[in-house]
C-alpha cells in the first residue's frame, strides 16, 4: 500500500508540485527564499516586544520567550496547513478535469509544503533558544512525536475540509471563524494558570492545546506552571483522550475524501 | 480479462446531477434540504466495448453525444454512476496539451512538472530534457517565463513533452484541433509513428481523414449509445450520414430582383455532392452583343468561381425584349463548409456599359463536408448550359 504511494512516479510528481508552490511563493520578491526566514523572524520579534517586555505575561514561567514562540510556531503550522489544503483541491481544478493524477496528492503536497515551513520556523526557534540560554533536555526528542500528532490531525482536518469546500464555498469562513476562536481556547498566548482550574481538564481535551503545552514542557522547561494533560489528568485513560481525538478526526478525514474524491472533477 | 484486452468497458453508465440552482453554501443546502432540484442528466447509457491491444481505436460522435466523458471515464478523471472499467496497463490521457502549465514558470520549469504529472520521474525528465526542447525548437526561450510565449510555443512545448510519453495505452482528445500546418505535420507523422509501433490508441475526433486513416476500427456513439462500432469505413460513412440526415436536401428559391433593363432571378438545390444553380433572365429591352457573368463568392469576399458567357460559349448572347434565358450551373460540390453569396452581371461586349449588376442576388450554406472533401485547388467540375425559353 504505502509502496504503491510513494512509487518513482508519486514522488516525482509531490516533489515538482512542492517546488511549484515554493517557486510561485516567492515570485517577484527580491529576496526570495529568504522572506521564508526572515517572515517568521519579524513576527516573533513583535510578540516579543509585546508579550515579554510590554505585557509581562509570563508570570514567573522560565524562558518564556521561547515558551511563547514554540507555541505561536505549533499553532502556525496547524492555520498554515489546514489554510492551504482548505482550497488546494478546488485551486487545482484544472489539474483533476484534466488528468487523473491521485487526488490525495494535492493536499499531501500542500501538508509538505507547510512542514517545510514548521522545519524553517524551527530553526528561528532553535536560534532563539540558543540566545535565550535554554538548556537541552533529555525529553527533547518528545517534541517530533508531538510534532507528527499534529501533523496527523492537521492532515485529518485537511483532507475533510479541502474535500468538503468542492462542495461547499461556505467551509472557508467556517474554519476561518473555527481557527479564531481555537486561537483563544488554546493556551498559545497566556499561560494556562491564568484559568480557573475547572476548566484545564476541558481545555487540554483539546489536542492542539495538548500537543502545545507537551511540546513546552518536553523543550522549553519542566516548571510546575507548564501544565499539561497527563498532569491535569494525573494519568489513566483519560490522557489518550487527545490522542483518540486525532485518531478520529484522521480516519475520519481519509473516509470522506475517498468517498468524495470520485466526483471532484464533475463537481468543482 | 484475456491478455489481449486493454480496456473493458462494461455495461458503463454516467448520469451528472446538475442542481436547477447550484447550492454552494451550507444556509441555502439547509434551508432547501427537502426540495433540492436536481436535474439527472443521463450521459452515457449502458455502453459496453472491448479495445484491444495494439488497436489504433477512433471514437466519432456529434458535440454532447458523450464522447468526451467516454474519454474522461476511460481516463479515470470520471467515476462510471454505473458498471467496470478496466484497463490493462498504464494509460495517460491528453484531454489537452500543456496540462499545469503555469504562466508564472520558466520554460525550463514547466518542462518538468508537466512531465511529472505525465508520470515521469526526474531522472527520466534528466534524460531526455535535450531532446524536448530541441524538438520543441525553443533552445533559446527556455528560461523565459511561459506566459512571454506565443500560444503556438507552449502548444509546440508541450507536445514535445507529450510525445514522450511512453505508456501502454494513450488516450487522445482533439489535440489536432490546434497549431499550424507545421503542427499538424508534427501530429500526422507522429499518429504514424504510433501506429507503426503497434502502441494501443485511442483517438477522439471529428476528422474522418484521421479515423480512415490511421484507425483500425471506430465507434460512433450518439445520445449516450454506441450507434455503430466495426470498420472505419462505415463509421466514417454513418458520421456522414448524420449530418445529412440533419440538413436534409437543401432547395431554395431566390427573390427576384430587377431594374430597368433586366429582371433575374436564381433557385439554388445542393444535392450532396452536386450543386445547382438555376438562373433566370428576362429582358426588359432589347440588348445586343451581351456577356453574362455567373459568380460565387465566399463569405470573406473572394471569388471562388466564375463563368464568363463569351469565355465558355464563344459568342455573345442577343436579348430581345422581353426574351427568357435560363442559365443552369451544375457544380461538383467540393466547397468547403461556409456561407457563400452567388451574383449575376450582365456586360456589353466590351465590358463599357453594365446592363445588370445583381452582386449577392442569393446566398447558400455548405453545413458540412460531404464525402467528397474539398478541393483546395478549387476547380469543381462544371457543367453549365444557356438556353432560351
Amino acid at each position: 500500500m504505502l509502496k504503491r504511494l510513494l512509487s518513482k512516479q508519486n514522488r516525482a510528481l509531490l516533489s515538482e508540485l512542492v517546488r511549484t508552490d515554493f517557486k510561485l511563493r516567492y515570485q517577484g520578491s527580491v529576496l526570495g527564499y529568504a522572506w521564508s526566514l526572515l517572515r517568521p523572524l519579524l513576527l516573533f520579534v513583535i510578540l516579543y516586544a509585546v508579550f515579554v517586555k510590554v505585557l509581562n505575561s509570563g508570570r514567573g514561567i522560565p524562558h518564556f520567550p521561547v515558551y511563547l514562540l514554540l507555541g505561536i510556531v505549533i499553532w502556525n503550522f496547524f492555520t498554515e496547513m489546514t489554510n492551504q489544503s482548505l482550497a488546494s483541491i478546488v485551486a487545482r481544478g484544472d489539474l483533476i478535469r484534466k488528468i487523473s493524477i491521485p487526488r490525495w496528492m494535492i493536499v499531501f503536497s500542500s501538508s509538505i509544503s507547510a512542514l517545510i515551513s514548521l522545519g524553517l520556523n524551527l530553526i528561528v526557534v532553535a536560534i532563539f533558544m540558543f540566545w535565550n540560554h535554554v538548556e537541552l533536555l533529555n525529553t527533547f526528542p518528545l517534541l517530533f512525536l508531538y510534532l507528527i500528532e499534529v501533523y496527523i490531525f492537521a492532515l485529518g482536518c485537511s483532507l475533510f475540509l479541502s474535500a468538503a469546500f468542492v462542495k461547499y464555498r461556505d467551509i472557508s469562513f467556517i474554519w476561518e471563524v473555527i481557527l479564531q476562536a481555537g486561537f483563544y481556547l488554546t493556551p498559545i498566548l497566556f499561560s494556562l494558570s491564568l484559568v480557573p482550574e475547572k476548566f484545564h481538564k476541558i481545555v487540554l481535551l483539546n489536542p492542539m492545546a495538548q500537543a502545545i503545552q507537551d511540546s513546552r514542557y518536553a523543550t522549553v522547561t519542566h516548571s510546575p506552571l507548564v501544565i499539561t494533560t497527563s498532569k491535569v489528568f494525573n494519568g489513566g485513560w483519560h490522557d489518550l483522550a487527545p490522542f483518540a481525538i486525532v485518531i478520529l478526526v484522521f480516519i475520519g478525514g481519509i473516509i470522506y475524501f475517498r468517498k468524495e474524491s470520485k466526483y471532484f472533477a464533475e463537481n468543482i | 480479462m484475456s491478455d489481449d484486452i486493454a480496456i473493458k468497458v462494461d455495461h458503463v453508465s454516467k448520469t451528472f446531477r446538475l442542481p436547477h440552482e447550484k447550492q454552494t453554501s451550507l444556509k441555502s443546502t439547509l434551508i432547501n434540504f427537502h426540495k433540492r432540484g436536481y436535474e439527472k442528466q443521463k450521459v452515457l447509457s449502458d455502453v459496453s466495448f472491448e479495445i484491444k491491444k495494439g488497436e489504433f481505436f477512433g471514437i466519432v460522435g456529434r458535440n454532447g453525444s458523450g464522447k468526451s466523458t467516454l474519454l474522461k471515464l476511460l481516463a479515470g478523471i470520471y467515476t462510471p454512476s454505473k458498471g467496470n472499467i478496466t484497463v490493462n496497463g498504464k494509460l495517460t490521457p491528453f484531454i489537452e496539451l500543456g496540462v499545469g502549465f503555469n504562466p508564472e514558470l520558466s520554460g525550463r520549469e514547466n518542462v518538468f512538472l508537466n512531465g511529472a504529472l505525465l508520470g515521469f520521474s526526474r531522472a527520466e525528465m534528466n534524460a531526455m530534457y535535450n531532446e524536448i526542447v530541441e524538438f520543441a525548437e525553443l533552445e533559446r526561450f527556455m528560461d523565459q517565463k511561459l506566459k512571454n510565449y506565443s500560444s503556438g510555443m507552449q502548444v509546440r512545448l508541450a507536445f514535445s513533452i507529450a510525445i514522450r510519453a511512453n505508456t501502454d495505452i494513450l488516450v487522445l482528445d482533439e489535440v489536432l484541433a490546434v497549431g499550424d500546418e507545421a503542427f499538424q505535420k508534427k501530429c500526422y507523422k507522429y499518429f504514424a509513428e504510433l501506429k507503426r509501433e503497434k502502441k494501443t490508441v485511442i483517438l477522439v475526433t471529428h476528422s474522418m481523414d484521421y479515423v480512415q486513416q490511421f484507425c483500425t476500427r471506430a465507434m460512433m456513439i450518439e445520445e449516450g449509445d454506441i450507434v455503430h462500432i466495426g470498420k472505419t469505413s462505415e463509421v466514417a460513412q454513418k458520421y456522414q450520414e448524420l449530418f445529412m440526415a440533419a440538413e436534409e436536401k437543401q432547395h431554395k428559391s431566390g427573390d427576384t430582383v430587377s431594374n430597368n433593363s433586366l429582371s433575374c432571378k436564381v433557385d439554388f438545390e445542393n444535392q450532396g455532392n452536386e450543386l445547382q444553380f438555376a438562373v433566370s433572365f428576362k429582358s426588359k429591352v432589347a440588348l445586343e452583343d451581351t456577356v453574362v457573368t455567373f459568380g460565387i463568392n465566399s463569405d470573406t469576399g473572394e471569388q471562388v468561381y466564375r463563368w464568363i458567357s463569351d469565355d465558355k460559349l464563344g459568342k455573345n448572347i442577343n436579348f430581345n425584349a422581353g426574351d427568357a434565358y435560363k442559365l443552369v450551373v451544375k457544380l461538383q460540390n467540393v466547397f468547403p463548409v461556409g456561407e457563400f453569396t452567388v451574383g449575376v452581371r450582365v456586360k456589353n461586349h466590351n465590358r463599357t456599359q453594365n446592363y445588370a449588376i445583381f452582386d449577392e442576388i442569393a446566398q447558400f450554406e455548405i453545413p458540412s463536408r460531404n464525402s467528397l472533401g474539398w478541393d483546395l485547388l478549387w476547380k469543381p467540375h462544371e457543367d453549365v448550359k444557356l438556353e432560351k425559353l
